[in-house]
């Protein structure tokens, strides 16, 4: 697919009541993506992510999900996530279902999701509370007989990441920290990877990995997409961001605030 | 040399890491543990940080576990499905830490909610790697501030299991399994061991042979203190 505008691409690819995940473990996290998708006012989204980040602080924040799939939903190094605890706690802005995995377990279920599996499978979730809380199963190793767990594989409707750059045939080239980003594009029915610049060609550079054109639904230029993440080799994360956030969060007028000057009115949807 | 509590603790939690050991390690305090235990007397030790960098070597310490320093100084990058399935799965690593809202006695864990599961009154992050790494790793390191509200009799959630703790670094001592159960096997230098006991919220145990920990010497402070956090003035 060509490369597109990020609002049409999510206009087109991203519907209210879809199953969505927009991942990338610290870095990489596709943020002017979650913008977009929250100026575009999407509802009842069942969103995916190990880490939900202040991306799905926002978006939860702003009324955009129904249900949260995640492994740890915390400010790394700071603290808590406001938006979600308010939604957990409190209902607000709307009753938010939670299904939460160990890392392990959302790891598993994204490469059964890329993998065309219907189920992960890895030695975990045993013993403890969570077993009774999530979604998993017992199985038993049809070999030796050992007891193992199962868990559900991811496939979203909409998978979205961030990437360094692409050719503009819409190959897509990303390195340093790889998280499951490309477990996610490939789990997914509908992609989107938004990337900081188009290039003419994709010089190698070391531990790089290429998403080939044809496996993704649509590339956008998104320059610093994907602030206050980092992209490796463009930005570093913005630490004292992240911790700004923590103040600018914990109040719901003070967040509305922010995301009404920031997002909602940076750009026209 | 004066040092505050945290100073202790990851000074004490850093003389347990063996040169040569495989960590998994985390943000905050285990962070700053490893790292000074390479900096110190364990420069072959293996920090891992579970974003899938093996072998980092940060020159600050990051604000979190996938900061672009730790990619940049690592021996290898992996994915995260590949960290989990090969690496922790795969049984390559020696020790992890753990911190947590609550630990029993059993040195089980809460990092899920405070309250009732539906109706929390405290929604914390979630177990994120803990549940896997509890019992995946090889020994176990908790470190966590002594509070009543943090050693507790009974926890509001099982996020990981107690079965490899083998030692729990406090800002007043050190307890490790004894007979079943955690013991205080270690006080802090000045700690008065009713101020431990006190600070449990089950009838801690003193262990025959409890000692005092060794003060942090002026090598381990200095190494300590160059190492800050990145973003931090």
């Amino acid at each position: 697919m060509a490369i597109v505008p990020l609002n049409d691409a999510i206009r087109e690819l991203v519907r209210d009541g879809d199953t969505v995940a927009l991942e990338g473990f610290t870095h990489l996290i596709p943020h002017a993506a979650g913008h977009e998708i929250i100026r575009q006012g999407r509802r009842n989204l069942t969103l995916i992510r190990m880490t939900p980040d202040i991306v799905y602080d926002q978006m939860i924040g702003m009324g955009c999900a129904r249900k949260l799939v995640f492994s740890w939903g915390g400010n790394p190094g700071v603290g808590s996530l406001h938006r979600l605890r308010d939604a957990v706690e409190n209902g607000w802005p709307a009753p938010l279902e939670v299904e939460e995995h160990s890392h392990a377990g959302m790891a598993a279920a994204w490469a059964a999701g890329a993998s065309n599996l219907p189920f992960g499978v890895l030695r975990g979730y045993r013993g403890g509370d969570l077993p009774a809380r999530t979604r998993v199963a017992r199985i038993a190793c049809p070999f030796t007989g050992e007891e193992l767990a199962a868990v559900p594989a991811h496939r979203p409707d909409a998978g979205i990441v961030h990437a360094q750059r692409a050719d503009r045939l819409g190959n897509v080239q990303l390195w340093g920290i790889l998280g499951v980003q490309k477990e996610c594009v490939l789990a997914s029915a509908r992609s989107i990877v938004t990337v900081e610049e188009v290039v003419d060609e994709l010089t190698p550079v070391p531990g790089a990995i290429v998403l080939p054109s044809w496996v993704v639904g649509a590339v956008c230029v998104a320059p610093r997409g994907a602030h206050p993440s980092y992209a490796h080799g463009y930005y570093d994360r913005d630490n004292d961001f992240y911790r700004a956030w923590d103040a600018i969060s914990r109040d719901r007028d003070a967040f509305r605030a922010w995301m009404d000057e920031h997002v909602l009115g940076a750009v026209p949807a | 040399m004066t040092y505050t509590a945290d100073e202790v603790m990851a000074v004490e939690a850093a003389r347990r890491i063996g040169d040569g050991t495989v960590c998994f390690v985390g943000i905050g305090l285990p962070s700053l543990a490893a790292n000074l235990a390479r900096r110190t007397h364990a420069p072959r030790s293996v920090l891992v940080y579970e974003s899938g960098t093996i072998g980092s070597k940060p020159y600050e310490l990051p604000l979190s576990i996938g900061d672009g320093e730790l990619a940049e100084t690592a021996d290898a990058v992996v994915t995260v499905p590949e960290m989990f399935a090969y690496w922790l799965q795969g049984g390559r690593i020696d020790v992890g830490f753990l911190g947590a809202a609550q630990i029993d006695r059993h040195g089980n864990l809460n990092s899920t909610v405070i309250g009732d599961y539906d109706r929390p009154a405290v929604r914390l992050p979630g177990g994120g790697g803990a549940p896997e790494i509890a019992l995946g790793v090889r020994d176990v390191f908790v470190m966590l501030r002594h509070s009543r509200r943090a050693f507790v009799e009974k926890l509001d959630f099982t996020t990981s299991l107690g079965d490899h703790v083998r030692v729990v670094v406090t800002d007043l001592g050190v307890l490790e399994p004894r007979d079943g159960e955690l013991a205080l096997t270690q006080l802090h230098p000045g700690v008065d061991p009713e101020r431990a006991r006190e600070a449990t919220g089950w009838d801690l145990r003193l262990a025959r042979d409890v000692r005092e920990t060794d003060p942090p010497t002026e090598d381990e402070l200095h190494a300590l203190r160059s190492l800050r956090t990145k973003g931090e003035a």
